[in-house]
């Protein structure tokens, strides 16, 4: 169990649980669901934003989101 | 069957689908954008000619990811499909995909199918299906679905004629949802919505009238109390909305698995090295700042000689008319009032046009969301947000679109401190003030050999512009208190060759909206200026003999029509005006007359240039002399000195760079928050800073 804010850039992984509380819904439809695939393509100077792939879509969320989001490396 | 029938579209879909690029094919240039009433938000309809008996009005609703509105431009679409008394309520709505983020593009689907209304599914950029790899078995897919699928390209053009086909057909639509989910995310929970709303609505419907009631504008009182009763135990709602959405993508998922099928090509990904250069951490920056100077440059010299020529043919047909038109006061109105005015408006149209054509532009290549990926750090400290980037570079253009341009910018706090802080930043108004007083009060001389003084002195006052938003949204940071989650989040489109028919479009309509908006308030200031200053009082009307009797000496006819002249300004409206703000204004080391210019001003900063050339020419008769020249022969009377020195000179530039003077900006920002408060703070905040800087500039120099 890896939280996404702590991810290396180029590392990948399976979104396994979303503290659903504080993460807001439009990111839930964008494709950030347990069971999608999570890349972390970039990160902006002072690692934040953060620059995913969840799935086909390319997004950047902040890091203090990326802090409530679990991944499972593969 | 009737002869000629008329079909209203909605088009609904994601943004970066290429939506406005569909709407554009199939409307071309019969487009009409409006407002919708009450709010601000561009209401674009354009009319297709769908067969020869067939005609539709197609209205592109804004980009939106789900029905779930995430600000006011996104609570239209859900207006629009919900409210059948919206005059827009759709025969029928097709929704635009992209074949290649079909699955999330088919959230938004699935919800739209679910309010039972007839829907046509879009699959846009079908022409790429081959070179990403990805299979498609539309028969199935449209089994699954429960509608008619049409594979088109905007872009090339294809598949065009059958999307009109089955527009036409859409009565034979399958109305039944597709992903009933609701009694699967909480049985007991909706037999109770649907026992109390009586079957009024669809169940669907009912449950997006609880979650999006403040959306919503057309629900009865009755509603409003059941809807109540369902938000009193709101976590519960938010948890059903989490529910929802992880249930309709487990839907899609099933429905995908059977006929949509994607082998990611490794390698071909144009993405991945852009980004590298784009997005880099040091690099990144370094182009950003290259690509914003390049394009403040070429606004400035290419705008120039059209504006160049702008300003002459107005000049010239001035005198032109006013030499053919029998002279009179319609002669006057039309010469000194109507035809500057236009004038004033016009010029401004090269500058605007161009800047907003390379905004369009670093829009459709996708560059725009990555400056906001690399600015959100930075612009965070300072209270801000990194989609405050575009509102704060179009304000260079015009505030009143940059304000427009908050909208996306999820977070209250952040987006009300945007616009609180955009008219800081140098608009196009502000450059004919600064232009007038640089020539006429900096000599225009090099520095050093290398720096022009006037360069330098304008370039100053573009960075005076940037820098105080910057503090200024700092000090409203720590003011202004919220308890509201800061969300951000912004999807990062592929880059794309923009589409120049796109790029036009976007340029026409914005500068259109200038044109009309700001043109009015200009036209109809000019028109009362001129009015103001060609008339008085008693002593006014009577200025002929009244100057006659002060005079002890004899003049010759022409020194006789000047002082006359100046006389009669002193003493009409405008004249009485600006005499009563003089004790205000003197310490700031201006007289009367540019107090005129100021007041006058206060609807709109470029009216200083055309008051002050209205003012000198009803003063002289002579129409040959430039305003430049009128500003450097003014003489102060009692020093004998140059009225536009330098002190006077710094200190109005200054006012001019804090001043709000703008009333398009005040009425939107008034719209944009909903109340009178922050466009007050707004306007009070910028007139003190404005006074107390000009007055600290004036003693300094």
């Amino acid at each position: 169990m890896l939280k996404v804010a702590d991810m290396l850039v180029g590392e990948k992984g399976i979104i396994t649980e979303l503290c659903l509380e504080n993460i807001p819904l439009n990111l839930l439809e964008m494709g950030c669901l347990p069971g999608n695939e999570l890349e972390l393509v970039q990160l902006a100077p002072l690692s934040d934003p953060l620059y995913l792939r969840i799935d086909n879509t390319f997004l950047a969320i902040r890091k203090e989101t990326a802090a409530f989001i679990q991944i499972t490396k593969i | 069957m009737l002869k000629s029938k008329t079909i209203k579209i909605s088009l609904v879909g994601n943004p970066n689908t290429g939506k406005t690029s569909l709407f554009n094919v199939l409307t071309g240039l019969n487009q009409k954008v409006g407002n919708y009433p009450g709010i601000t938000v561009d209401k674009k309809q354009g009319q297709c000619k769908l067969s020869n008996t067939v005609s539709g009005i197609v209205t592109d609703l804004p980009g939106t990811y789900s029905i779930n509105p995430t600000s006011i431009d996104e609570s239209i679409v859900l207006d629009t499909l919900l409210n059948n008394q919206n005059e827009d309520y759709p025969d029928v709505v097709v929704v635009v995909a992209d074949i290649e983020n079909l699955k999330r593009n088919l959230l938004l689907f699935t919800q739209i199918k679910d309010l039972e209304i007839p829907t046509i599914l879009a699959i846009n950029m079908a022409d790429q299906m081959k070179s990403k790899g990805i299979s498609f078995d539309k028969e199935t897919l449209e089994r699954e679905l429960k509608t008619k699928i049409i594979l088109v390209s905007a872009r090339k053009n294809t598949g065009i004629e059958e999307l009109k086909e089955a527009i036409i057909s859409y009565n034979s639509s399958d109305l039944s949802p597709v992903a009933s989910i609701a009694y699967r995310m909480d049985h007991e929970f909706f037999e109770d919505v649907k026992l109390k709303f009586k079957d009024k609505h669809s169940l669907y419907k009912s449950w997006l009238l609880i979650t999006q009631h403040q959306s919503a504008t057309f629900i009865t009182d009755e509603e409003h109390k059941i809807i109540h009763e369902f938000r009193s135990d709101i976590k519960k709602i938010e948890k059903l909305q989490h529910k929802e959405t992880v249930l309709r993508y487990s839907v899609i998922n099933e429905i995908l698995k059977k006929g949509y099928r994607v082998n990611r090509s490794e390698g071909t990904d144009i993405r991945a090295y852009l980004d590298k250069i784009l997005t880099h951490k040091i690099f990144g920056y370094f182009l950003f700042t290259f690509i914003l100077l390049a394009i403040f440059q070429s606004v400035f010299n290419l705008a120039s000689y059209p504006m160049d020529f702008i300003d002459t043919s107005f000049a010239e047909m001035s005198s032109y008319l006013s030499s053919k038109l029998p002279s009179g006061p319609f002669s006057d109105l039309l010469s000194e009032g109507v035809i500057p005015g236009i004038g004033g408006i016009v010029i401004f149209i090269p500058q605007i046009a161009i800047l907003f054509f390379f905004i369009a532009i670093l829009e459709e290549t996708g560059y725009m969301s990555r400056v906001v990926f690399l600015m959100d750090k930075v612009m965070r400290r300072f209270g801000l947000n990194g989609k405050s980037v575009i509102p704060l570079i179009s304000g260079t253009a015009c505030a009143v679109p940059a304000i427009m341009a908050t909208r996306n910018i999820n977070n209250w706090k952040e987006r009300l401190i945007t616009i609180l802080v955009t008219p800081f930043t140098t608009c196009s108004a502000r450059l004919p003030v600064y232009v007038i007083i640089i020539a006429v009060v900096i000599p225009n001389k090099m520095l050093y050999g290398v720096f022009n003084l006037q360069g330098l002195i304008m370039m100053s006052l573009y960075l005076i512009g940037f820098i105080s938003a910057i503090i200024a949204a700092y000090v409203l940071s720590k003011f202004i208190k919220t308890n509201e989650q800061s969300f951000f989040v912004i999807e990062m489109p592929n880059y794309k060759f923009p589409s120049f028919k796109n790029v036009f479009i976007t340029v026409i309509e914005r500068t259109k909206a200038f044109v009309f908006g700001a043109g009015k308030i200009i036209l109809s200031i000019s028109i009362v200026l001129w009015f103001l200053a060609s008339n008085g009082p008693e002593s006014y009307k009577n200025a002929e003999s009244l100057v006659k009797l002060q005079q002890i000496d004899e003049l010759n006819d022409e020194e006789f029509e000047q002082q006359l002249a100046s006389y009669k300004l002193q003493h009409s409206y405008i004249g009485i005006l600006g005499k009563t703000i003089e004790p205000a204004i003197a310490p700031l080391g201006y007289d009367w007359k540019m107090g005129i210019a100021i007041i006058s001003s206060f609807a709109a900063r470029e009216v200083f240039v055309s008051t002050l050339a209205t003012i000198y020419s009803v003063e002289s008769d002579e129409q040959m002399t430039t305003i430049k020249e009128r500003l450097i022969a003014e003489v102060n009377p009692t020093t004998q000195k140059r009225r536009f020195d330098l002190p006077t000179g710094m200190s109005l530039l200054i006012f001019y760079a804090f001043a709000l003077q703008c009333a398009g900006t005040v009425a939107i920002v008034k719209r944009e928050t909903k109340s009178w408060k922050w466009p007050l703070i707004q306007f009070v905040g910028m007139g003190i800073i404005a006074y107390i800087t000009a007055f600290i500039t004036y003693n300094i120099f």
